[in-house]
């Protein structure tokens, strides 16, 4: 199959991320560069100095809503995909209104609260809709570690399941970035399987 | 009595574990974790009263910080 009828197909579907740190702004990133249509991102953070050792930001963008700044960077990478940026604090009550309509969700939080509470949310209250998350990424080297499993149709893991991210194993770049794109290649995977509704609104 | 847990056929001791009985036996201790039975979520308020049977198919994910 060609680059322009892959990106063609992806063109017609929405996928929401849920936060937009080192998982999320890489993975959008990715899935912008492979035309998916539209990408709803929240997240409530500004960008600090720190995050840039691995999100996909820049110096100048220090202190602006990551949504916004996403919604830039991704402009100016590919003007073609819609980026509905929300700056919310999701939950349990926000999350079926924030991504509905969404062909796949992606879950890009940073705390492992957070990500139980998204993948009890999406799997209780959105049935149906696949859920890909990101869980075990933090220091360097280990890539053999990182792996992928689908746990059924609605679920994916994507990372090593075991190493947990502190001041003494930091997220970094290339390991988080592995793990981000794992995250963009399921969705891909997902969505190429799936058949366009060229009726939708 | 015998579960499918993570894809492999386990031998309990013991019938009709709680959640939160299964994962003291198996020892999964680390906090934040997604539990299935059958292909269904079961919510961490729920793990006391949900009844784990013969022949169930449980995947237990450990959720871990980072993005």
């Amino acid at each position: 199959m060609r680059f322009s009828e892959i990106k063609d197909h992806l063109s017609g579907f929405r996928v929401g991320i849920a936060g937009a740190g080192g998982l999320g702004s890489t993975c959008a990133v990715a899935l912008a560069r492979s035309g998916v249509g539209t990408l709803v991102i929240s997240d409530f953070d500004v960008i600090e100095p720190a995050n840039l050792n691995r999100q996909y930001y820049f110096t100048s963008q220090v202190g602006m809503l990551k949504t916004i700044a996403l919604k830039e960077n991704i402009a100016r990478i590919n003007p073609d995909i819609t980026v509905i940026a929300l700056a919310e604090m999701l939950d349990h009550l926000n999350i079926p209104e924030i991504f509905a309509g969404c062909d796949v969700i992606v879950e890009a939080f940073d705390k492992d609260d957070m990500k139980e509470m998204i993948a009890e949310t999406v799997q209780t209250r959105m049935p149906g809709t696949p859920l890909v998350m990101g869980s075990g990424l933090a220091g360097w080297g280990k890539s053999e570690t990182i792996k992928f499993r689908k746990i059924d149709e609605t679920l994916y893991i994507c990372g090593d399941e075991s190493t947990t991210a502190g001041d003494e194993m930091p997220p970094m770049a290339a390991r988080v970035g592995i793990v981000a794109n794992m995250q963009a290649n399921t969705v891909i995977e997902i969505l190429m399987k799936k058949t366009r509704d060229y009726f939708r609104q | 009595m015998k579960i499918i847990l993570n894809n492999r056929e386990e031998e309990l001791s013991g019938e009709n574990l709680s959640v939160s009985e299964m994962l003291k036996i198996k020892k999964f201790s680390y906090k934040m974790r997604i539990v299935k039975i059958n292909g269904l979520l079961i919510p961490r308020e729920e793990y006391e009263s949900t009844i784990i049977h013969d022949g169930d198919n449980v995947q237990m994910i450990y959720l871990m910080s980072g993005g």
